[in-house]
């Protein structure tokens, strides 16, 4: 009974950041119908740069996060408004390569810059017991900000104008140009929100994993799954495919070992993307 | 026909590389059939078919390890080269029924993730495969420049035996096929295409020689390790090549491979710091500057407008 519990909330907190991680691409995906072969990257320098920041300067990363986030935004936009934006409507090969190829760039300047190895912000908050399931502080910390994230983007989406702008283009792209929006700036500022999302992520990974510049194809893949557990571009889709995979992956870790567990969740995916390619939730629209 | 002079020739001078040059010249030709021969595998899938196919280095991992394996049970050395292109063609065509249901972006992450499963699969089986120690490969005898030849030949047997499988598909009801499946495969299907056996044909087909050349890799080197063998670079060099040439034609495989290893080795094998960040830089200058590929570029024009103009929505409806 206890290992279950133990088991859930691990996969709980896990869950989390998956979701965390994978909203930002699902979220490019689903509107720009582009595959963002950065995002690893994108997380891994929220990482690094959380822990220079907490180690060189001595800023706490739940105040660099915020500032960390803005300037991955600026990079994404930048990134999109400037290349991708040329061959966003290209098939997916195109447009596949092209972020392969900036990520090569990004992750090279990146590996020179803050070297691979694996960094760690140690913040010593204690754990706490409940129920028999010892759970560190930090990683709740992390887990709540993740899920606090998501949730904030899902509010935006949903109630801000510029959200409903995104969800406008993602429905329908000719149509919301003929309503006035400016489609190229609706992609720019998606894809500089997915950057944002995936350098806030990155810091609070920081806190809870060592983060090395050779996990960035990690990352990608636990979006690649999530992404198509859940259902390609919602917010809930995400949440969904992120906690199902953090509770697989926990179980399947307990069981059967973590590299298996990584394995399942592979198979898992490509058995759903065979029967099922709209994921769990399986919605088009994006609420 | 100055085309095929020009292949013909250049296909002497690989043969003749190592009666005239030392063994870094036999040994930068023999990458030269090896990618090539890669590069026109990926065609039948992604330059014909029009499938963004990523599985590349599973299938040439696959066969590598197929093959190490058998050799390693003492077999005479063409036969676990046979053994893997069998096992490889036969894993393609069981895997084709299942992610060529898919389209576009789901068919590129699912070829993507075979790569990620194999690579897992090779990891932790470790009875089998050495885990992440990797496998020794018997090393072939008689010597250095023997070994060079031999494996010089056989990259290249692999390397004409893809072309004229590409030449013979290009011009049969097959590569038809393939081209209206590229353009539109609903109109296709209408028309009396059966896409389904013709979509596993041309990924069978893709797979087939990667997996003869990824065996033959190992027995080369004699030694892989998972993430040598199932590299995601690998899968990603490979469609790149084929972009540099052109898709879909018979020698822009050839000629995109050959280009871009000549350029690895002659300029960014310098800079080996930035040897990741210029081969991005190469493949964003290749989208934006050469999106046919060298066979198709037009050389009266100049810079393609994209390269320069200002982004907006302008751009956006322009390209589409």
């Amino acid at each position: 009974m206890q290992t279950t519990l133990q088991i859930a909330a691990n996969g709980l907190m896990l869950g989390a950041l998956y979701a965390c991680i994978a909203v930002g691409f699902s979220l490019v995906w689903g509107v720009l119908n582009v595959i963002n072969m950065l995002h690893g990257s994108f997380i891994v320098l929220g990482g690094y740069m959380a822990f220079f920041a907490w180690r060189d300067l001595g800023v706490h990363p739940l105040v660099s996060l915020a500032v960390i986030a803005g300037l991955l935004f600026l990079l994404g936009w930048g990134l999109q408004y400037g290349i991708i934006n040329r061959v966003v409507m290209q098939p997916v090969l195109t447009t596949l390569t092209l972020t392969f190829g900036l990520d090569m760039i990004v992750y090279n300047f990146m590996t020179l810059a803050f070297t691979a190895t694996p960094r760690r912000i140690v913040l010593d908050l204690g754990n706490i017991e409940f129920l028999g399931v010892v759970m560190p502080v930090d990683r709740i910390v992390a887990m709540v900000l993740a899920l606090a994230l998501t949730g904030l983007l899902f509010a935006v989406l949903r109630s801000s104008k510029l959200g409903r702008a995104i969800v406008a283009v993602r429905m329908d792209r000719d149509a919301a140009a003929l309503m006035g929006i400016r489609v190229d700036r609706i992609y720019a500022i998606t894809f500089g929100i997915g950057a944002l999302m995936a350098g806030a992520c990155g810091s609070l990974l920081a806190v809870v994993y060592p983060v090395t510049s050779s996990m960035t194809g990690l990352f990608l893949g636990k979006a690649f799954v999530v992404c198509v557990i859940g259902g390609l571009g919602s917010v809930p889709g995400a949440l969904i495919g992120g906690l199902s995979l953090g509770f697989i992956e926990s179980a399947a870790g307990h069981w059967l070992g973590p590299q298996d567990a990584m394995t399942i969740g592979f198979v898992l995916m490509i058995l759903l993307l065979m029967t099922k390619p709209t994921g769990l939730l399986g919605k088009q629209g994006y609420e | 026909m100055r085309s095929s002079a020009f292949f013909i020739l250049s296909m002497l001078v690989l043969a003749a590389a190592p009666f005239i040059a030392d063994n870094y010249v036999v040994r930068l030709c023999t990458f030269l059939c090896m990618y090539a021969a890669l590069a026109l595998s990926w065609n039948f899938i992604g330059g014909y078919a029009g499938y963004p196919s990523f599985a590349t280095a599973g299938f040439f991992g696959l066969g590598a390890y197929a093959g190490a394996l058998t050799q390693n049970l003492g077999f005479w050395l063409p036969l676990p080269w046979l053994f893997a292109t069998v096992v490889v063609a036969l894993f393609a065509a069981g895997l084709g029924f299942a992610i060529l249901r898919m389209k576009g972006h789901y068919f590129a992450i699912g070829s993507i993730s075979i790569v990620e499963i194999l690579r897992l699969l090779a990891s932790s089986w470790a009875q089998l495969t050495g885990g992440g120690d990797g496998l020794n490969v018997r090393i072939l005898p008689g010597g250095p420049d023997y070994a060079g030849r031999v494996f010089l030949y056989s990259m290249m047997a692999v390397m004409i035996a893809a072309f004229i499988t590409m030449l013979c598909v290009d011009r049969s009801r097959l590569g038809f096929g393939l081209r209206c499946i590229k353009q539109n495969e609903d109109a296709a299907d209408m028309i009396g295409i059966d896409v389904t056996s013709y979509k596993t044909a041309a990924f069978t087909l893709s797979a087939m020689y990667c997996g003869t050349i990824g065996a033959i890799y190992a027995s080369w080197v004699a030694y892989i390790d998972p993430s040598d063998a199932f590299s995601i670079l690998l899968t990603l060099k490979v469609p790149v090549m084929t972009l540099l040439g052109g898709p879909g034609t018979v020698y822009g495989p050839i000629l995109g491979a050959w280009v871009f290893v000549l350029l690895e080795e002659m300029i960014w094998a310098k800079f080996l710091e930035y040897n990741r960040a210029i081969l991005g830089a190469v493949i964003v200058l290749l989208i934006f500057a050469l999106p046919g590929g060298l066979l198709r570029m037009q050389w009266r024009r100049k810079w393609p407008s994209s390269v320069f103009g200002l982004p907006g929505l302008n751009r956006l409806k322009e390209s589409r």
